[in-house]
């Protein structure tokens, strides 16, 4: 059952317009800033919020036209808000019960889910007796239980603490490609998204700024929002050639390329020299200290000058080079060390 | 400056009840409780103050999710409406159930031709004057409890495939219980101590329409000791339900 949608939703100030196909099987990472439309567009496909415009059709069918509750959708919530006063067997019991089926069966079915989720023996356990990776993983199983054709996750791993968000994330991992729907899921988090999903659809202000690959979308990113995301340097300008010109900067690249065009380069390629350096690099130039900060095992320093951009040095280099905000450098990238693509 | 008037004030609430067991005859006791008349009242004072309790669930949950859920022109003068009989006093209350629905009254007159039903001075007349009188506590307990309700949790089951209807019934009603609860509880006490809407609108019959506070009033001409027994019971019952709910008092805000 492939997912073809427009939605368009319109609130003050605001509007969502994104069209996008998920195919049987495929999941699908929508990521953006806070407040970029993502959850909007996940509850206009289940009917959670009004759409002012478009449609949605799931296999050739219309959906737009139905209800929330006449669906063919499962959804997993942020919050997982499973019933308080029901058991983590009941609550995965819920769906098929409202879909018909009888009580004993839809138990046995939602007995089958929790083991297959790994919570067999919480089955009778209250959801505020669960930890936050249960309650996931039992929201998990209640959505799945409905026997969805369109799954939809919103921020599933938001809730957890890191440790549990890895295990969890692995877990969802293989969840989502033993399902064979098609899965629509909402992240701000990168990494949350690289490891579920088979697309990336970037949204800010409600609408699509880029969509590809996981790989793709981290190798070549189009917007500064996404360039931070997955950690690289990101210019905008227009080739010639083996160059680049950026504002005054004219950047040496290894691609041939003409017109518009992006270079990137990751912040661990910048070097930093406190005078001029010999042999003169090709890229170079004079920035301003903005900032430094801890980055991991490295230091991040926030360059302005020219061009801005983050240089991550180690802490020895740090101290050799004896940086402070405000001093004037010399920055330099390798030719090499850019990614040059067209824009 | 305060603890004055303060302490004048837990006295004068105290007091009274205080008189009430100083005075309580407790060597007669258990056969005054055990006379026919007494036990008549009590019963039918039970009886009318749950099938009234019934009647208020039954009709005042839904109008407490219309009130909370849906929205519709006027909704204000409708809450308004709801809250009339709270502030109302009951005798009011009982001349408004007689001009409608006593025998000459407006739907009162329709129901005995139609359907040969008369309420006023019945003992289904105590249990409306009662459930008139006493409604408003549910409903707003009930409609408190629906706008604190997570809404969210009805959308999780729509997407379930739950119909509106099972929303309400395993969702939202669940969620809402302690309030539903509550509510029940202090519609009951106020059917059970009701006086003056009941004695308006269906008269004091022994065994059909005289319930404990009218024995209780009837009582204190005739047999002031009878009087005081009566009241030492409708005292009981309420210290009990003062007492399972003190925790939802004492934890509201």
């Amino acid at each position: 059952m492939t997912l073809d949608a427009r939605l368009v939703v319109t609130r003050t100030a605001f509007t969502l317009d994104i069209a996008l196909q998920v195919a049987p099987g495929e999941v699908v990472a929508l990521l953006g800033p806070n407040g970029a439309g993502k959850t909007t567009a996940l509850r206009a496909l289940a009917g959670l919020a009004r759409m002012s415009g478009g449609e949605i059709s799931l296999g050739g069918r219309p959906l737009h036209t139905l209800p929330a509750e006449s669906r063919p959708i499962g959804m997993v919530f942020q919050d997982y808000l499973l019933f308080p006063h029901l058991s983590a067997l009941d609550n995965v019991a819920f769906g098929p019960r409202c879909q018909g089926v009888p009580k004993a069966e839809a138990r046995r079915t939602a007995a089958g889910l929790l083991d297959r989720v790994g919570l067999a023996g919480r089955a009778a356990a209250k959801p505020r007796q669960l930890s936050g990776g249960q309650a996931q993983r039992v929201a998990l199983a209640r959505a799945l239980a409905v026997q969805p054709e369109l799954l939809l996750l919103d921020e599933p791993l938001a809730a957890l603490d890191a440790h549990t968000r890895l295990e969890i994330r692995s877990q969802l991992r293989r969840h989502l490609s033993d399902f064979d729907g098609a899965t629509v899921l909402v992240t701000h988090d990168p990494l949350d998204a690289m490891v579920l999903a088979d697309r990336l659809i970037v949204i800010e202000h409600g609408a699509i700024v880029q969509q590809g690959a996981p790989a793709e979308v981290a190798r070549h990113p189009r917007t500064d929002y996404v360039a931070r995301l997955v950690g690289l340097n990101l210019y905008r300008g227009v080739a010639d050639g083996t160059q680049v010109k950026v504002g005054e900067v004219l950047l040496h690249t290894s691609a041939h390329l003409d017109g518009p065009a992006f270079v990137a380069f990751p912040p661990a390629a910048v070097a930093l020299y406190r005078t001029r350096p010999d042999g003169s690099p090709r890229n170079l130039w004079q920035a301003r200290i903005e900032g430094i900060e801890r980055h991991g095992d490295n230091v991040r320093v926030h360059l302005d000058g020219p061009i801005t951009a983050f240089a991550d040095i180690t802490p020895a280099a740090l101290a050799d080079l004896d940086l402070t905000p405000g001093q004037q450098i010399w920055a330099s990238v390798k030719a090499t060390e850019t990614h040059a693509y067209p824009a | 400056m305060l603890v004055v008037p303060a302490l004048a004030g837990l006295t004068f609430l105290v007091l009274p009840l205080a008189g009430l067991l100083i005075r309580a005859p407790w060597a007669t006791l258990p056969q005054r409780l055990a006379e026919p008349h007494v036990l008549e009242a009590l019963r039918l004072s039970l009886v009318t103050a749950t099938v009234a309790t019934a009647l208020c669930l039954l009709l005042g949950v839904p109008l407490a999710w219309l009130l909370a859920r849906a929205e519709f022109p006027g909704q204000r003068l409708v809450r308004a409406l709801v809250t009339v009989p709270l502030v109302l006093p009951p005798v009011v209350g009982g001349v408004a159930l007689l001009l409608v629905l006593g025998r000459r009254g407006l739907v009162g007159q329709w129901l005995e031709a139609s359907f040969g039903i008369t309420l006023p001075f019945t003992t289904a007349g105590v249990i409306l004057a009662e459930a008139f009188v006493a409604m408003p506590f549910l409903v707003i307990s009930v409609e408190g409890a629906l706008r604190g309700a997570d809404q969210r949790f009805e959308e999780a089951a729509a997407t379930l495939g739950a119909s509106r209807w099972t929303v309400f019934r395993r969702v939202t009603l669940p969620m809402v219980m302690p309030g539903v609860v509550a509510g029940a509880v202090l519609c009951w006490a106020r059917a059970l101590g009701e006086f003056g809407a009941t004695i308006t609108f269906a008269g004091n019959f022994p065994g059909t329409t005289r319930t404990m506070p009218l024995a209780v009033y009837l009582a204190l001409e005739t047999e002031p000791e009878a009087a005081i027994v009566l009241s030492l019971v409708l005292l009981a019952v309420s210290v009990v339900i003062l007492a399972s709910l003190r925790d939802r008092w004492v934890s509201a805000p």
